[in-house]
């Protein structure tokens, strides 16, 4: 056998680097969290990387999973070894063509990284619910649990497919196995060469759609025949497991890794066993070995194939001696009388027993349970627990186990102490900031010590659900033998706290050993660090008998040109401190793997870590420990006492990291969670915030407008309110006329600023005798914050402008409203959430909103809080998302929702005429509802009927009363990034406006799937490089404007708010005003342009200025007056289109990986910009 | 039949008209066109030591930044193998310019500190340039430094780079010196081949309606030429290194008067851009015109003869020569 090269991989690299290399074709769609897989392919693809047979396959990015689905079928009946990677809903889409593909015998393998399934909520995290979901297709299941094994079971399932005709699904478990960075033997070309034989490849293509060998596949068949054909694949799913088997075998033969069917590990002798799949099995082995050694009679059987189910193997693979088992699903099937796997095992040990060919001499006692749904972290404590269970006289079926199920009690208790120590594995945990670069660093750590021969190594990597400001735990296991624990470190012989101020909100030290070294970064010196802890903190370090080290890694950082880098500067610590390897050996392959990693950055990055790395040391001191804790600083609740009781009591334990201990009943029955609950996560995240200059200001309100985070707010009011004021508080008298003794403050709520810095871009006002002070500037905030917090409190109590008395057609005007979109996790900067405050602060009081899947989603509706929020009449918008694909339609069915009901309302409100008042009802019935001010007088009707309704008893007082609010209009909003609106959706998205019904779309536009990290889409610009268009996309995006405007009733507007906020106050109002509908285009700057946030307010500008997004209006209302419902809102472009693209790097970076092709593409989107702002004007002007 | 040909830091040049580093220079098409226009030589537009250590920096936080923060995009951009930050894609356009022209091209570095540019001045050489110029502008907004301070600055950065190539090496100087003559004597001492005189310093403007600070460059206009005019008739025959006349070049007769002064080639940039490649032989014919006009054997002839050395009045160039203008208002012979 060949000596293997080893490489430390993720799990996704691992899976893809097979099947890219055993395929020709791939067909895909970006999905968390099987991305990976598919952006490898496509990387490998764009560097004419070839397969085993020196072709370059051919990746292809669709417009869905069910695209992709359609092509890879497409793709294998007309012969190409055709390849997918998916997850979750992206598996789901793919059903129908995978009965298809199962049913046609082709061979064929989906490669999964198994997640949940969005059901009372969305989860991206990993477990079986997936591919449970597809066991009925006729596709094989094939399960890994490690990194190895997917990179193994990959190959396997390829040669096996090809074999068997039967199409394979190879799955391993999203993020758990897809994301962790583990220490691998690769499989040569050779090997897969030899595993994948050339006459099964070529009888394959033979079997592809030919002319010049006719025939038809994909009939329609009669009762006559369909059930007898759908029965002729038999004889394939009866030879599968065999050939699975055989070439199970082969591969060891090759590779000395063997497999089987079912692998069982433990005692020979075992008299309870566990029955499991997945990287769950690795951690049962784990725990049953480790019991075993102890005396324990206790197994597990490990389950590669999982359909077909070999009923014969799984029963010779058991122990003739049991007597318990365990089986253990990582999925939920409500109602059935088990989950699956539980059910299959049930059924084969009845029929065995039943026939008499089971070796086991009685029918052991069979019970079922879920573990680990959505990553539930599952340790060997709780392996324990199930077997615990097994040798109870009753032991509970259907149980859960890693949660407190206080409502029906399924769950089972488990001793949390519990561990399975591995001999010689060193365990560091590291707490640092997704921006800080922890993560990238640890992941180059993990790649040091495995490049060791003595070493494995393991990593994985917990992350927050904000975009900004994200907290980053690592966990890193390094040791002598290959790491099996495939859970998070319950014990660290190391912590890393890269930010001081974790300390004040995170638990650090729980989960520190006893002795652990304990590494902080900290803007104090040995000396002076101490008094800065928490007592908390002190506490545990003495108690625990921790050594503590401490550097200032930010001085150093800065010192060194770093900026607020300093992942290289706290990785040279640890090696220093760990160590792992001797300290100058540490430090030289620190630097090579630096160069590495930089190279391709330029001399310069590589330079400055360098010389980061060669100043740390020498900054690195360990802090003497005092013997008792003289800390007075005791850590702030997580949420103030004034929080309502399910923030208090569920919200605040999500926000600090102990969701995991929240009981069932703690958790809401049916998804639904209370909006507004942003404003008490108090984050904290920049040191710099915005400070107003009330004499400078001239109150225009574009700070406030354009600011992500509805950070800044204003108000005005009489200035008899002051009486009472903080001393620091500002005003300054309104610049109004007909105001008279009128104040205006705008006040900045520092302690959720992002920091990003739009406000200051934006302002327009500048001191005369400074030209660089502005009405608004970024100040360090502790010197202000404290005197803020006063201010914050005293602004709130001043009351809210009245929306009859604001001027809603002014930018001015609108900032007056109440924000109900606020505090989001958005990237700091985001160019979406703008757009979407204004949205609620325009209508937010009668708001509803279906939500697509997306960066909106997520920053709108992940927990632990919601940015949605609630007026001071308790009224804001109402919120759902559904799905990616169907967000139209969905939207579409909340407006035949609210029409009905309307009717409804009108119907019975007449009904009821006589006892309401005929007067207040016809007035109520009659109302225009256009105008603020007519909504408020509505509200007024509607709320006087309410009140005489309160009076009157019966079914129709009591339908009227369930159906009343709708007699003040609500606005139905369906919003969404451009991957659903350009491609997943489009289909749904032009449905609902050919319905015609009174529906407002927004789309965000960033013109590439943003919140799966940046691939293309319809909407990708030419020239731009994204994700699935390294080389840069060569086709222009899709005019969807055009497209909308075709049907002529639809109202169509094209806005950047960076060019011109009043146009898009404009758009925004018209759009809502519109009875039928709507759609709006919004210019959405974001990260993934590879701009600095700070300029993307410019860059809109430019964007508009070059001609590239020309602002535009589409109303069909003013036909009637002979109006042209086109409006070209901005001027002839006046700059060329390079100098807007050349300043993001989705575009630069075309230029120095390929000039030639840059040059071209830009000249080629020149050309287009041109003749689109041609036909745009020709339109504007046909009068 | 006039004999044109020249020698500019030891390079053989058929004649003095050099193009000058500029935008005309950022592309294997725009040197070809300048050569077949005629040109001499050709100074490649300047790689600036700032641009490479920003744009460095740039790609990293741009493609690092928001990464690792959110599990479900780990990163915004592909992975790209071939990106080229640094002196890569300047260092292939002097390899191809080299393959397709046969006259010299002269790379350009533009920078203040002395990090790094050894490096890539070796790059470029090896890249095929036939000549480095080195571009050291430098504002010394530090109240606190010296002259001498900076003096010393332009000789270590030519001193470093001497050491680590073997082509000639051109320095573009400022006339902003006190004393441009000593100057000159000690960058001649730490090997220069020859003097670029002079840049066009970087000098900001004010945008009234942004109250911003704006920056943007005006091409130079013949009247400029009076300062480099003044400094290389002063050189001539002073010093060793080949001296280069670089600003307000737009008509041949501006080519004849740097001549004069003793200029060893005369760089047009402005010019070129205003006019196009095909103005370098409107320079060159113009030139021979005048000279065959004039009976001129050739450039070596002309060359200096009119720098202080070979005028009548030498005090012309100095203080003296101003005084004798404000005099001259005044006739010789009424009283």
């Amino acid at each position: 056998m060949a000596e293997h090269e080893v490489t430390t991989i993720d799990g996704n690299e691992a899976c893809a680097y097979v099947a890219y290399r055993v395929n020709e074709i791939c067909g895909i769609y970006p999905i968390t969290p099987s991305s990976t897989m598919a952006e490898l392919a496509d990387q490998w693809s764009s560097e004419g990387k070839v397969n085993i047979w020196g072709n370059v396959p051919q990746v292809v990015e669709m417009q869905s999973e069910a695209g992709a689905a359609g092509t890879v079928h497409g793709a294998l009946q007309t012969g190409s070894l055709t390849t997918t990677f998916t997850a979750s809903q992206g598996l789901m889409l793919m059903i129908p063509n995978m009965y298809k593909i199962a049913g046609e015998l082709t061979p064929a393998v989906f490669h999964v990284a198994a997640r949940s399934l969005a059901a009372q909520g969305l989860s991206i995290f990993g477990d079986h619910q997936d591919v449970m979901a597809v066991r009925s297709t006729g596709f094989a299941l094939l399960s890994a649990s490690s990194v190895q094994e997917a990179h193994d079971m990959a190959l396997i399932a390829q040669a096996a497919a090809l074999e068997a005709r039967v199409p394979f699904v190879h799955f391993f478990d999203g993020f758990r196995t897809s994301h962790e960075v583990n220490k691998i033997e690769l499989l040569s070309d050779e090997e897969i060469r030899a595993m994948v034989r050339e006459d099964l490849v070529l009888a394959h293509r033979a079997r592809g759609l030919n002319p010049e060998n006719p025939f038809i596949r994909g009939t329609a068949q009669n009762p006559d025949v369909y059930f007898q054909g759908r029965e002729t694949v038999n004889r394939f799913y009866d030879a599968c497991p065999g050939i699975v088997a055989k070439v199970m075998d082969q591969f060891a033969e090759l590779t000395g890794r063997r497999y089987h069917l079912f692998d069982y590990f433990g005692d020979p002798q075992a008299e309870r066993v566990l029955i499991v799949m997945g990287s769950g099995a690795d951690i049962c082995r784990e725990t049953a070995e480790f019991l075993a050694e102890r005396g324990e009679k206790v197994g597990v059987l490990q389950v590669h194939l999982y359909r077909p189910f070999a009923a014969d193997a799984f029963v010779a693979a058991l122990p003739a001696t049991v007597k318990a088992i365990g089986v253990l699903d990582r999925t939920k099937e409500p109602g059935a009388t088990g989950e699956p796997m539980y059910l299959d095992v049930v059924t084969t040990l009845a029929q065995a027993h039943a026939g008499g060919t089971s070796p086991i001499a009685a029918m052991p006692r069979i019970i079922g349970g879920r573990y680990g749904l959505s990553s539930k972290d599952f340790t060997p404590a709780m392996v324990k627990a199930v077997f615990d269970e097994l040798k109870k006289p009753d032991p509970k079926n259907g149980f859960t186990v890693g949660i407190n199920d206080d409502v029906t009690h399924t769950s089972l208790d488990y001793d949390p102490t519990f561990r399975v120590v591995g001999k010689g594995v060193v365990r560091a945990m590291f707490y640092g900031l997704g921006a800080d670069g922890t993560v990238g660093a640890n992941k180059n750590t993990i790649k040091i010590i495995g490049e060791d021969p003595e070493f494995h190594a393991q990593g994985y990597f917990v992350y927050d659900s904000k975009k900004s400001g994200s907290q980053t735990i690592s966990h890193v296991r390094f040791g002598p033998e290959p790491i099996r624990s495939s859970y998070l470190i319950e014990k660290a012989d190391f912590i890393g706290c890269h930010q001081f101020n974790f300390l004040e909100k995170t638990d650090v030290l729980e989960r520190a050993a006893d002795g652990a070294t304990f590494l902080l970064n900290a803007p104090y010196g040995p000396d002076e660090v101490w008094d800065h802890l928490p007592r908390s903190v002190q506490q545990q370090i003495i108690a625990k008998k921790l050594p503590v080290y401490v550097i200032d890694a930010f001085k150093v950082a800065r010192e060194t040109g770093m900026g607020t880098r300093t992942n290289t500067i706290m990785q040279t610590c640890f090696f220093a401190i760990s160590g792992v390897m001797p300290r100058e050996e540490a430090i030289e392959k620190i630097k090579a793997s630096i160069k590495k990693t930089y190279r391709l950055k330029g001399d310069e990055v590589v330079r400055k870590n360098f010389e980061a790395v060669d100043h740390t040391l020498a900054h690195l001191h360990k802090v003497e420990v005092p013997v008792s804790a003289s800390s007075e600083h005791e850590l702030p609740p997580v949420v103030p006492d004034a929080a309502p009781d399910f923030v208090k009591s569920v919200t605040a334990m999500m926000m600090a990291g102990r969701g995991d201990e929240l009981p069932v009943s703690a958790m809401p029955i049916d998804g639904t969670y209370p909006s507004a609950t942003t404003k008490w996560e108090k984050r904290n995240i920049s040191q710099f915030v915005p400070v107003w200059e009330e004499d400078i200001c001239i109150q225009c309100g574009n700070c406030s407008f354009v600011c992500p985070h509805s950070v800044i707010r204003s108000k005005f009011y009489n200035e008899s309110l002051l009486d009472g004021a903080p001393e620091a508080f500002k005003s300054a008298p309104i610049d109004a006329r007909g105001f008279p003794d009128t104040r205006y403050t705008l006040q900045v709520y520092l302690e959720d600023c992002t920091g990003c810095a739009l406000c200051v871009e934006v302002c327009p006002a500048k001191s005369k005798e400074q030209s660089g002070l502005k009405a608004i500037n970024m100040r360090p905030k502790d010197p202000v914050i404290e005197a803020e917090r006063k201010n914050i409190d005293f602004f709130e109590t001043l009351p809210v402008n009245d929306r009859g008395r604001v001027d809603f057609s002014t930018v001015r005007g609108s900032q007056f409203l109440e924000p109900l979109f606020e505090f989001s996790g958005a990237c700091a900067g985001c160019g979406e959430t703008p757009y979407l405050k204004l949205l609620s602060q325009l209508f937010g009081d009668r708001l509803t909103i279906a939500n697509a899947t997306g960066c909106s989603s997520i920053y709108g509706g992940n927990l632990p809080t919601t940015p949605w929020a609630q007026n001071s009449e308790g009224r804001g918008p109402a919120w759902a998302n559904s799905l990616f694909e169907d967000n139209a339609e969905f939207g579409l069915g909340f407006r035949l929702s609210a029409d009905k009901h309307v009717e409804i309302a009108q119907e019975t409100v007449l009904e009821l005429k006589e006892a309401l008042g005929s007067d207040l009802v016809e007035e109520t019935l009659a109302a225009s509802q256009l105008t603020e001010v007519e909504i408020r007088l509505q509200r007024a009707r509607v709320a006087e009927l309410m009140k005489r309704l309160a009076e009157i008893q019966g079914e129709k007082a009591d339908r009227l009363r369930s159906v009343i609010d709708h007699l003040v209009r609500r606005s139905v909003w369906i919003v969404g990034g451009d991957g659903w609106a350009y491609d997943i959706g489009s289909g749904g998205v032009d449905h609902v406006l050919s319905t015609g019904r009174n529906v407002n779309i927004l789309v965000l536009d960033t013109e590439v799937y943003s919140n799966t990290g940046g691939q293309m889409s319809k909407s990708t610009p030419m020239g731009a490089i994204a994700k699935f268009a390294a080389a840069g996309k060569s086709v222009g995006k899709k005019d969807l404007a055009l497209q909308a405007i075709s049907y002529g009733n639809v109202y169509v507007a094209r806005i950047a708010m960076g060019a011109n906020p009043q146009q898009t106050l404009l758009a925004f109002r018209e759009a809502e005003a519109y009875p039928g509908p709507s759609l709006i285009l919004a210019y959405s700057h974001c990260i993934a342009h590879g701009i600095n946030m700070q300029n993307g307010l410019n860059q809109q500008s430019l964007a508009v200025h070059s001609g590239y997004w020309p602002l535009m209006r589409y109303n069909p209302g003013v036909r009637e007056s002979g109006e042209n419902p086109f409006v070209l809102d901005s001027q002839r472009p006046r700059v060329a289109l390079k100098d807007y693209a050349y300043n993001e790097l989705r575009y630069r970076m075309l230029t120095r990986t390929n000039p030639q092709t840059a040059d071209q593409l830009m000249a080629l989107a020149q050309e287009q910009v041109n003749r689109k702002w041609e036909v745009y004007e020709e339109m504007a002007t046909r009068g | 039949m006039v004999d044109l040909s020249t020698t500019y830091m030891g390079l053989p040049l058929k004649h003095p008209v050099v193009a000058s580093a500029s935008p005309l220079s950022e592309s294997v098409d725009g040197i070809k066109r300048l050569e077949d226009a005629g040109a001499a030589a050709i100074v490649m537009f300047s790689l600036f030591e700032e641009q490479l250590q920003h744009e460095s920096e740039a790609f990293d936080h741009l493609t690092t930044s928001g990464t690792e923060s959110f599990a479900e995009s780990l990163t915004y951009f592909p992975m790209v193998e071939d990106y080229h930050v640094g002196p890569d894609r300047y260092l292939d356009l002097i390899r191809r310019a080299t393959e397709a022209c046969d006259i010299p091209v002269i790379a350009s570095l533009n920078g203040i500190t002395d990090r790094g540019w050894t490096d890539i001045a070796r790059q470029m050489q090896e890249a095929g340039a036939k000549g480095i110029e080195l571009n050291v502008y430098y504002i010394p907004a530090d109240l606190g430094m010296t002259g001498r301070e900076v003096e010393d600055r332009y000789v270590d950065v030519l001193t470093a780079v001497k050491r680590s190539v073997s082509v000639p090496v051109a320095m573009k100087l400022s006339p902003f010196f006190s004393a441009m003559g000593d100057m000159a004597r000690r960058l001649d001492t730490a090997g220069a081949d020859a003097l670029v005189l002079f840049n066009r310093f970087y000098q900001p403007d004010f945008d009234l309606e942004k109250l911003e600070v704006k920056s943007n460059l005006n091409l130079s206009a013949s009247t400029e030429m009076r300062l480099p005019l003044l400094w290389i008739a002063v050189l001539h025959g002073r010093i060793r290194p080949s001296l280069a006349a670089t600003t307000g070049v737009h008509a041949a007769e501006d080519v004849v008067k740097y001549l004069m002064a003793g200029a060893d080639a005369v760089m047009s940039t402005s010019a070129l851009l205003k006019h196009g490649p095909g103005f370098v032989s409107t320079l060159v014919d113009g030139v021979t015109g005048w000279m065959e006009r004039r009976g001129y054997s050739g450039v070596q002839q002309m060359k200096g003869s009119m720098s202080q050395a070979n005028v009548a009045d030498p005090t012309a160039f100095e203080r003296a020569n101003y005084i004798k203008m404000l005099e001259s208002y005044k006739s010789d012979y009424v009283l």
